[in-house]
């Protein structure tokens, strides 16, 4: 089979044809059959998904799924593209899960989505409009029954003072009529279908735009029946000019105007509330650096972040490694009942050992001042530089199991022979550790080390639930405090109280993602020095 | 070349699987639309529920669906995200017809106009004026109340007898807990800083909360500020007391007063505690009035089925007999006031209506985040250690340029 793809002499066309079909000719049959079993289930779920897509009219997620199941198609059944069949499935999870999380983040930084601004503009003008209706003082409840003609739908409702019928729609005021009556209320009149309440919950759209008017002037009010059996007279305070694209506050004649900035805005500045989302541009940007009341804390946020990362890293790595050369040692009895007792406090979730560490931490109640410290009063998590030092002494904890493992693999992959070497040639322990052992360890370990760096810039978790990042700044108006790293910085600036602030958030992680990223870059670089060591 | 053909079996076999993950995010997504907010034409209420609630509307909803032919789908959802995912789903046309949550969520849904007016009509005077107010957001009722919560005082009658009658009576009988926390806890501190006249925002003519009035400044702020500073001192206050620390002392039988509220009763009875609620003890002689929670019902402003809705709520869950049935779930005052005279029967229940008669809807106006932001901080300083005057004078001014 070989002979035929690897010709010696150049072939003709015919040849090379030839060539082909013999090699198609020689692969067992099962194989084909397995890849067009296999294509055709691919293919049948792209065209579920289709149909599924297409009752909902998402056309373009439609566009990318025919798009791509066209591609795989074609890749899988060409005789060539033999790289392409290794590729593709790794590309498409590539985009779905990397691609487009990435870039809406990146979309989000650059709107003004957040608490105010959620939706869309025509969500926020009905949403405006339907708060903006307000009862008429003192109006009674009047029973209504829906009623239909020819598509058009209607209010049969029934004056609770003189018990007469009245009949109106969205275009015609509310007229006395001759109706049937059922206990009072009037429930059928000639001309109109009666519609059973079971239909008229379905009815939503069109009950929520039948606004009856009470009669000629527009002051009397118009009568809505939100629950399709009482209805209610209303006033609307705002009013929409879609033309003009302005609402107008007809108590008070001020004009609120589409400026551009998501909410619709009075000449004064005073915005009606909910807006729209809009893209604001670099804006989430230049408030995340120039903003006064973030700009102060940001500055020992990022010094203390870079402290807490560096010393996470190198404390872990230290202890890990001082421990895996200590376990190492083939002399030490019980070594496998050490090791498992080693990585225990990586078999439990870090968050929950971090709420443990602050029970055992408060200073008037925790086990290491009651019990250890006999009664003594360490503000272990209250006191700014103390809660430092227990971030990084609980962090230790949680971290260095991971290094242990790490070394000890590592270690266990350097031969022996190179012990021996050294020890024949002279070496004493700590020289055959220091010039052998530990470049040969940083080959396999420099890498871990970068992700270990990264990982603790962003380890929320342990920040949140330790210290909460206090105790706080008593000098900035933002609820940040000593302890607070960027990204748990972020998550307070834009997440607590009662706005959130969705853009800013985003604006903030590519920051932080810059950061971190040219950090790895480089030292992955240095990385490769190392590597050329041996 | 054999290789190269298994190669592409096992490609294919992942194409597959990316293929199917692909066409499962999206329908992934687009199914939810379907289940979550029905098709017109056919009524199904998709109700959004605190998980511990679920069993309680179970029989309600069943008979709803008796009675009305509209399905009621119960969903349960952890507290935790059920305010923000309803209120980034909503926009998206996604998101149930009716969430369950609690009153001070309204500020939020509102400025995000995802929840819809609700017309509670006549039978508004039916509720607990406290549950109305609550329930009420800039004029407009949003939500149908069914619970009302505060907090009120835990006495172990077996250590102390009778009710203390002043804050200085109940420290000389036992010792008194209460949560804080390093970050303080406002909530539970508010009942001794309204003794002192000085609520959080003053209210305008129709009753709702002024964000232009700030009263926190006012002479009483600080009056409260010395003694929170004095309580600290004396260790009646202390800011390593959090929740749990609290329970387990009041448990333990070590603390003979608990200011809490009627989710740590059950823990307490079932310690064996013979438990008594009392009002909070006024340290001024003024009424002590505590926050008051209201639970209840939001409708979303892009539910497809708005009239159903309006009618479960108003006219199902509103009725006597539905909220004696979530009261008996969750133990909770029904903001009814038939079905809370009804559920008084209960000595505990009888005694947290009876605190809550003085209590105060909690704000639910945005301003309230930026004071709940500072407040506790503050006032865990001063526990601390911090001046009085200096600290809560900054905590006056971080939360009025907050709200600018």
């Amino acid at each position: 089979m070989t002979e035929t793809v690897e010709p010696t002499a150049p072939q003709t066309t015919r040849q090379r044809r030839a060539a082909r079909i013999a090699e198609a000719a020689s692969v067992p049959i099962g194989w084909i059959l397995l890849k067009i079993l296999l294509l055709a289930v691919v293919d049948a779920v792209a065209v579920y998904a289709v149909f599924v897509l297409f009752t909902h009219a998402e056309w373009l997620i439609l566009a990318v799924v025919v798009a791509v199941t066209v591609l795989v198609n074609y890749i899988y059944f060409s005789r060539k593209r033999v790289p392409a069949k290794y590729l593709t499935p790794g590309i498409i999870f590539l985009v779905v899960f990397q691609v487009f999380t990435l870039l809406y983040t990146g979309y989000i930084g650059f709107t003004n989505y957040g608490t105010g601004h959620n939706g869309s503009k025509e969500q926020a003008v009905s949403s405006l409009l339907a708060s903006a209706q307000e009862r008429v003082e003192d109006s009674p409840t009047f029973p209504v029954t829906v009623v239909e003609q020819f598509g058009t739908y209607g209010l049969l409702v029934t004056d609770p003072d003189s018990g007469d019928a009245l009949l109106g729609t969205a275009d015609q005021p509310l007229q006395q009529v001759q109706a049937e009556f059922d206990g009072g209320k009037a429930v059928a009149v000639d001309g109109w279908t009666t519609l059973p309440l079971a239909t008229v919950f379905t009815l939503s759209e069109e009950l929520e735009n039948l606004s009856v008017p009470f009669s000629d002037d527009p002051n009397d009010g118009s009568l809505r029946a939100p629950d399709g059996q009482s209805g209610y007279l209303y006033v609307s305070t705002l009013e929409y000019d879609a033309d003009a694209d302005a609402i107008t506050d007809t108590q008070t004649g001020t004009v609120y105007a589409d400026i551009g900035t998501g909410a619709f805005t009075a000449d004064d500045g005073t915005e009606l509330l909910p807006g729209w989302q809009v893209t604001v541009g670099f804006d989430n940007f230049v408030r995340a650096v120039t903003d006064s009341s973030i700009r102060g804390p940001l500055i020992s946020v990022t010094i203390w972040t870079f402290v807490f990362a560096i010393i996470s890293v190198a404390s872990t790595f230290f202890l890990g490694l001082l421990l895996a050369l200590v376990f190492n040692n083939t002399r030490m009895r019980f070594r496998n009942g050490y090791r498992i007792i080693m990585i225990l406090p990586y078999a439990f979730p870090a968050f929950l050992s971090a709420l443990v560490w602050a029970g055992m931490m408060n200073e008037s109640f925790g086990f290491i001042n009651q019990v250890i410290f006999g009664g003594a009063d360490i503000p272990w998590l209250t006191d700014p530089t103390l809660a430092k030092v227990s971030i990084l002494i609980v962090n230790l904890w949680l971290g260095f199991p991971y290094m242990f493992l790490v070394c000890m693999g590592a270690l266990q992959g350097i031969p022996e022979d190179v012990n021996e070497a050294a020890v024949m040639d002279g070496a004493n322990p700590w020289q055959i550790f220091r010039r052998i052992k530990l470049p040969l360890l940083l080959v396999t370990v420099a890498p871990l080390l970068i992700s270990s760096f990264a990982f603790n810039f962003n380890n929320f978790n342990l920040i949140y639930m330790l210290t909460g990042g206090g105790p706080r700044f008593s000098d900035v108006s933002i609820p940040v405090g000593h302890t607070d790293i960027l990204i748990s910085m972020v998550y307070k600036v834009a997440f607590t109280g009662q706005t959130r602030d969705y853009g800013l958030a985003s604006a903030f992680t590519i920051l932080i993602f810059l950061v971190v990223a040219t950090i790895s870059i480089v030292s992955f670089r240095k990385t490769k020095a190392l590597e050329e060591l041996n | 070349m054999k290789v190269n053909k298994r190669g592409i079996a096992a490609a294919g076999a992942i194409a597959i699987v990316s293929t199917l993950s692909l066409a499962g995010c999206s329908t992934g997504t687009s199914g939810n639309d379907s289940a979550d907010s029905g098709d017109a034409g056919t009524s199904k209420l998709v109700v959004w529920v605190d998980a511990e609630r679920v069993d309680a509307l179970k029989d309600a909803a069943a008979s709803y669906e008796d009675k009305t032919g509209v399905t009621v789908q119960l969903v349960g959802k952890s507290v935790d995200d059920m305010k923000d995912d309803f209120i980034q789903q909503v926009p998206t046309g996604k998101g149930p017809d009716v969430v369950m949550g609690a009153h001070d969520w309204l500020g939020e849904l509102s400025t995000n106009g995802v929840v819809a007016p609700l017309e509670l009509g006549d039978s508004a005077d039916d509720y607990l004026p406290v549950a109305l107010q609550a329930a009420t957001y800039d004029g407009t009722v949003y939500m149908l109340p069914y619970a009302v919560e505060n907090i009120a005082v835990l006495r172990n009658a077996d250590l102390v007898p009778t009710a203390p009658t002043s804050f200085d009576d109940m420290i000389s009988k036992g010792t008194f807990v209460v949560e804080q926390g390093a970050e303080g806890n406002p909530y539970h501190l508010y009942p001794f800083q309204t003794a002192f006249g000085a609520p959080v925002f003053g209210t305008d003519d129709s009753g709702s909360y002024d964000s232009t009035d700030l009263q926190l400044g006012s002479e009483g702020g600080f009056a409260f500020a010395d003694w929170l500073a004095a309580q600290g001192t004396a260790g009646t206050l202390n800011t390593d007391i959090d929740g749990e620390i609290a329970k387990q002392q009041f448990l333990d039988g070590k603390a003979a007063f608990w200011l809490t509220g009627p989710w740590n009763v059950g823990a307490a009875t079932d310690a064996g505690i013979n438990v008594e609620i009392d009002p909070v003890p006024s340290p001024t002689g003024e009424t002590a009035s505590p926050f008051a929670g209201v639970k209840g019902f939001f409708v979303s402003a892009e539910s497809k089925n708005k009239v159903a809705a309006n009618d479960f709520l108003v006219n199902y869950l509103g009725t006597e007999e539905v909220q004696l049935a979530l009261f008996k779930a969750g133990n909770v005052l029904p903001a009814l006031t038939a079905a809370a005279d009804t559920a008084a029967s209960d000595k505990i229940v009888a005694g947290f209506q009876a605190v809550g008669a003085d209590a105060v809807p909690m704000p639910a106006i945005p301003a309230m985040g930026a004071v709940w932001q500072y407040w506790g901080v503050a006032e865990a300083a001063i526990i601390n250690g911090a001046d009085p005057k200096t600290t809560w004078q900054k905590l006056v001014d971080d939360v009025a340029a907050a709200i600018k």
